[in-house]
């Protein structure tokens, strides 16, 4: 279960193991980091080998994020608004991957509704970064990133608003990719933000992700906002070849100079970023400091709250516990409702449900949400004209290496927010968005990433292939280093 | 008139005919069974997600059309946020910011008189689940949830209960002359606010605006509208105007009154934004003139063309405009060489009078316009008597079997003169007594001298030649 997809399916091919023995392994494992790290609020242990085909996915064993829609298996979101939720319908992207012949084994914990980068909302309580438990492994991709990175198996599926995939992704020492906005199907993805939702995957090199993504892509009737990609096979066209490719990265967050007081893990996490940045050249690519002007920059964090917590509260409504979940008590139906949301909700998701209703009210719409919007064309924009003249933008993520669980706040501090921050750019473009370990700080794994212009895909993730050949962290797989 | 001018503005809600619902693909049909044309999407099931009916767009754009209203470049949707057990998913899709068609007018008939209507704006938006309250206990039916509805805004530009009916009536034909609704009030496919105020008539100002909201048959808001008119005016005349309050109201069929339900001051914040589920689209200018083509002449249009072109009479034409089927086959049947008055007579007489005796449907009536020609013709050509065509009439429907194979020989009405002259002198022989009493001013017995006539023949004889005959004979 430490091998990357194309090795697992040789191994099936040639007879050296069989999905079954896989499906037992990674059973076990699951089990077995369960109890430690608290990844998963479902393991599937009825879990059925299929036959091998010529679907590189066929046989293999993989994880679904507990926000996927999965047909007769419980999917609760994290949420106690939905613990008792058994789905009548896969996903979209869930049901191709099972017609590839895949093998979902355990559903992941998740920041309740995937609100929250911190991966200690969820229902079932705390996931451990599994290199250092004291740690948070971020979210709300928490329980897939924990359990791809300590080589469960070779891929588990995540769900990105603001970079629900990419920060745990580099928290835990894994890649973390999502695709162009429609790409794949949000077809049985429970909503947080629909203009910024997008489904995703986690595994720990880039051909796996191309191989997981090229079956869970592709138009979909029941998605008016999903899009035709069968022209684009992400697995075949990567090469490696990257010479001459051009790639920025924003002078205002990867500078040193701009923190007041760097910490001693946000200087080793920039210089290790900067020290990458010289390897690649040598590959043959161009690489430039560009500026963005830093208002803007500092306008992310409030862009992104306002437009996603207003777009949450509409989401969420639905939860009433009238046609599903828990039903409230009450002397009537207001009442009932109440009763269920207010034992349903946790107080992270409750206080973004009420400013996503503030946001909304007549009387501010314009002043916030209104003007979240043209802020995030304003962003988009400016990254779209990067794009006239480079193929990627390439960033570190976040401020430095997983966070302790015991400072965890949902609370934006201002100095490093654009850094932590800036992933959701992705989302608001709806851009491709892929991020790959790049190293260790403390001993823990850190992650830049690479972000390009729509439909850009392949592109993208050949880049970030070859970046990934010219370090030494491909596969490589979580060890508790404290 | 009444002592103060009404001034009246109308919400009409009314459901769109589709296979399937509006953004899902259950099936929207009438149905008695609660729960059965539904789809996880109708009932919110987590991450589904809505998918727009084209056909239900398209409709609304022929109406957005045949109300003359402007088109917007780009179509989208809002929600609408709220919560109530009847909205599965806590929101409304509709639209807020870009309806359908907005800017519109038309003009209606109302009591012989032509008024215009403007029209503030239609929008196409989904219907809630329907509610059915017990004793202590409510049922949720989710057949409705997600049907599409078409909402129609007028400005406040009409001035009585029975202006607003006959706009009703007016919309609820073009909807069916459109083919876009079956638009049947029993079904509850039609429901409506009325929005009422009264000023003086010399005012400038409107006057306090009352709702009155979810009325569900026309007859309802003629009363309703009445109630409230006689409500605000007796508060006026005693006056206490200012205890009018700017308020949503329901209307009690049981009393015929209206009661209160909440102050404007209480009135939710829908929180209307756009729905990132449904993409923007263009609307091209090609797609709205194809839609254009598909409109037909509406039901006032035909009937001027009916009373100017073809000389019927203003009541005849308002009965074959009455449904778009009445006037297809009226107009079949001009199309076909039947004379427009006599295809009107046929029409509006017996046809109108079978179809409603056996409550069908025009388009299944056995006789089409091309074998009602078939008796046409023979009235024409004088081989029947209008007595005989009825009987065919009849025969046909009853066997049905083409008219034609009851026109025989035996029943060739007899036209010869001669014939005819030879049969009437042998009568008036026969009859000298009844002869002699006539000559003396017993004038009614030219009648018995007809029957004589038609009974020797068998009901054969052409009746406008016996009738000249007799008269040369008798009245010489």
């Amino acid at each position: 279960m430490n091998k990357s997809i194309k090795e697992l399916h040789d191994s099936l091919k040639k007879g050296e193991v069989t999905s079954e023995d896989l499906i037992k392994e990674a059973l076990e494992k699951s089990h077995d980091i369960n109890a430690k790290y608290n990844a998963f609020v479902t393991i599937i242990d009825d879990a059925k080998p299929t036959s091998l085909t010529d679907n590189l996915l066929s046989g293999i064993p993989f994880g679904i994020k507990d926000n996927y829609s999965t047909k007769d298996i419980l999917t609760t979101g994290s949420s106690n608004a939905l613990k008792d939720y058994v789905p009548f319908f896969n996903a979209t992207a869930v049901q191709k991957l099972l017609d590839a012949g895949a093998v979902p084994v355990n559903k992941t914990v998740l920041d309740e509704f995937g609100m929250g980068g911190t991966g200690t909302t969820g229902h079932t309580g705390i996931v451990k970064n599994p290199w250092d438990p004291k740690r948070m492994t971020a979210g709300s991709s928490a329980g897939s990133a924990c359990a791809v990175a300590l080589g469960v198996y070779p891929y588990a599926l995540g769900s990105d608003t603001g970079d629900s995939i990419r920060k745990p992704a580099a928290y835990c020492g894994i890649v973390g990719y999502k695709p162009t906005y429609g790409m794949i199907s949000r077809y049985g993805l429970f909503p947080f933000a629909s203009s910024l939702d997008h489904c995703g995957v986690l595994t720990r090199n880039v051909l796996d992700a191309a191989i997981v993504v090229d079956t869970m892509k592709g138009i979909d009737k029941n998605d008016m906002t999903s899009w035709d990609s069968k022209d684009i096979n992400l697995y075949k066209s990567i090469n490696g070849e990257v010479k001459g490719k051009k790639l920025c990265y924003i002078k205002e967050l990867c500078d040193l100079n701009n923190y007041e007081n760097p910490t001693e893990e946000l200087k080793s996490h920039l210089n290790n970023f900067m020290d990458k940045l010289e390897i690649f050249k040598k590959l043959g690519i161009e690489i430039d400091c560009v500026s963005i002007p830093k208002n803007l920059l500092d306008a992310l964090p409030s862009v992104y709250v306002a437009i996603s917590c207003a777009e949450a509260t509409s989401n969420l409504s639905n939860l009433t516990g009238i046609i599903f979940g828990p039903r409230g008590n009450g002397k009537n139906v207001t009442e009932m409702m109440m009763d269920h949301r207010t034992k349903g909700f946790s107080p992270l998701i409750k206080r973004r449900l009420v400013i996503g209703s503030y946001i909304l009210q007549k009387e501010q719409q314009e002043r916030y949400f209104k003007n979240a919007q043209r802020v995030r064309r304003l962003l988009v924009d400016a990254w779209k004209k990067l794009y006239e003249k480079y193929d990627a933008v390439i960033l570190p993520v976040g401020s430095g290496p997983a966070k302790h669980l015991d400072g965890s706040k949902d609370i934006l501090t201002k100095d490093t927010a654009p850094l932590e921050e800036h992933l959701q750019i992705g989302n608001f473009g709806g851009f491709p968005s892929i991020t790959i370990p790049d190293g260790f700080v403390n001993n823990l794994p850190v992650g830049l990433n690479i972000t390009g212009n729509c439909y850009d895909d392949a592109n993208i993730l050949n880049i970030a292939y070859a970046l990934e050949n010219a370090m030494e962290y491909k596969n490589q797989i979580a060890k508790e280093v404290r | 008139m009444g002592k103060y001018k009404a001034v009246i503005g109308l919400e009409m809600h009314c459901e769109l005919k589709s296979n399937s619902k509006v953004f899902s693909s259950a099936k929207n049909s009438y149905n008695e069974t609660p729960n059965d044309n539904i789809s996880a999407v109708d009932m919110a099931f987590p991450g589904t997600l809505p998918v727009v009916n084209k056909k239900c767009v398209k409709d609304a754009l022929k109406m957005s059309i045949a109300l003359n209203c402007t088109q917007p470049e780009y179509m989208y949707f809002d929600r609408k946020n709220y919560y109530y057990p009847d909205l599965p998913k806590g929101y409304q899709i509709t639209q807020m910011a870009s309806p359908v068609g907005v800017n519109g007018h038309i003009t209606i008939e109302c009591n012989g008189e032509k008024i215009p209507v403007n029209i503030h704006d239609i929008h196409l938006e989904e219907d809630a689940a329907s509610l059915d309250h017990y004793y202590d206990t409510s049922c949720i039916d989710y057949n409705r949830a997600g049907v599409p509805l078409l909402e129609l805004v007028t400005e406040p530009c009409l001035h009585s209960a029975l202006e607003a009916v006959a706009f009703l009536e007016h919309m609820r034909s073009v909807y069916k002359y459109c083919d876009v609704s079956e638009a049947d009030t029993k079904k509850g496919q039609i429901r409506c606010d009325v929005n009422i105020s009264i000023m003086d008539y010399d005012a400038t100002e409107l006057g306090t605006r009352v709702e009155v909201k979810n009325i569900n048959s026309f007859g309802n808001v003629y009363d309703a509208i009445n109630y409230e008119i006689k409500r605000q005016s007796e508060l006026k005349d005693q006056g206490r105007y200012e205890e009018i309050e700017q308020e949503t109201r329901r209307f009690d069929e049981e009393s015929g009154t209206t009661i209160r339900m909440r102050s404007k001051a209480d009135a939710i914040d829908y929180k209307y934004f756009v729905d990132p589920n449904l993409p923007k689209f263009k609307i091209s200018p090609e797609w709205l003139e194809e839609i254009k083509k598909e409109i037909p002449l509406l039901a006032l249009e035909r009937k001027e063309k009916y009373m100017n072109e073809l000389n019927l009479s203003d009541y005849d034409a308002g009965v074959i405009i009455k449904e778009r089927e009445y006037a297809e086959y009226f107009e079949s049947c001009l199309n076909i060489g039947i004379d427009a008055k006599i295809a009107c007579n046929w029409l509006t007489t017996q046809i109108l009078g079978e179809i409603n005796k056996l409550e069908i449907n025009i388009k299944d009536f056995y006789l089409t316009p091309s074998l009602l020609k078939q008796i046409i013709d023979e009235i024409n050509k004088g081989t029947i008597s209008s007595k005989q065509a009825k009987e065919i009439f009849y025969k046909s429907l009853e066997e049905k079997k083409e008219p034609k194979t009851y026109i025989n020989s035996d029943m060739a009405q007899i036209s010869d003169n001669d014939e005819l002259e030879t049969i009437i002198n042998k009568i008036l022989e026969e009859s000298q007594t009844q002869v002699e009493q006539y000559k003396n001013g017993k004038d009614n017995l030219f009648d018995y001298f007809v029957g004589q006539v038609m009974k020797n023949t068998r009901g054969k004889a052409n009746p406008v030649i016996t009738k000249e005959i007799l008269n040369k004979k008798l009245n010489n």
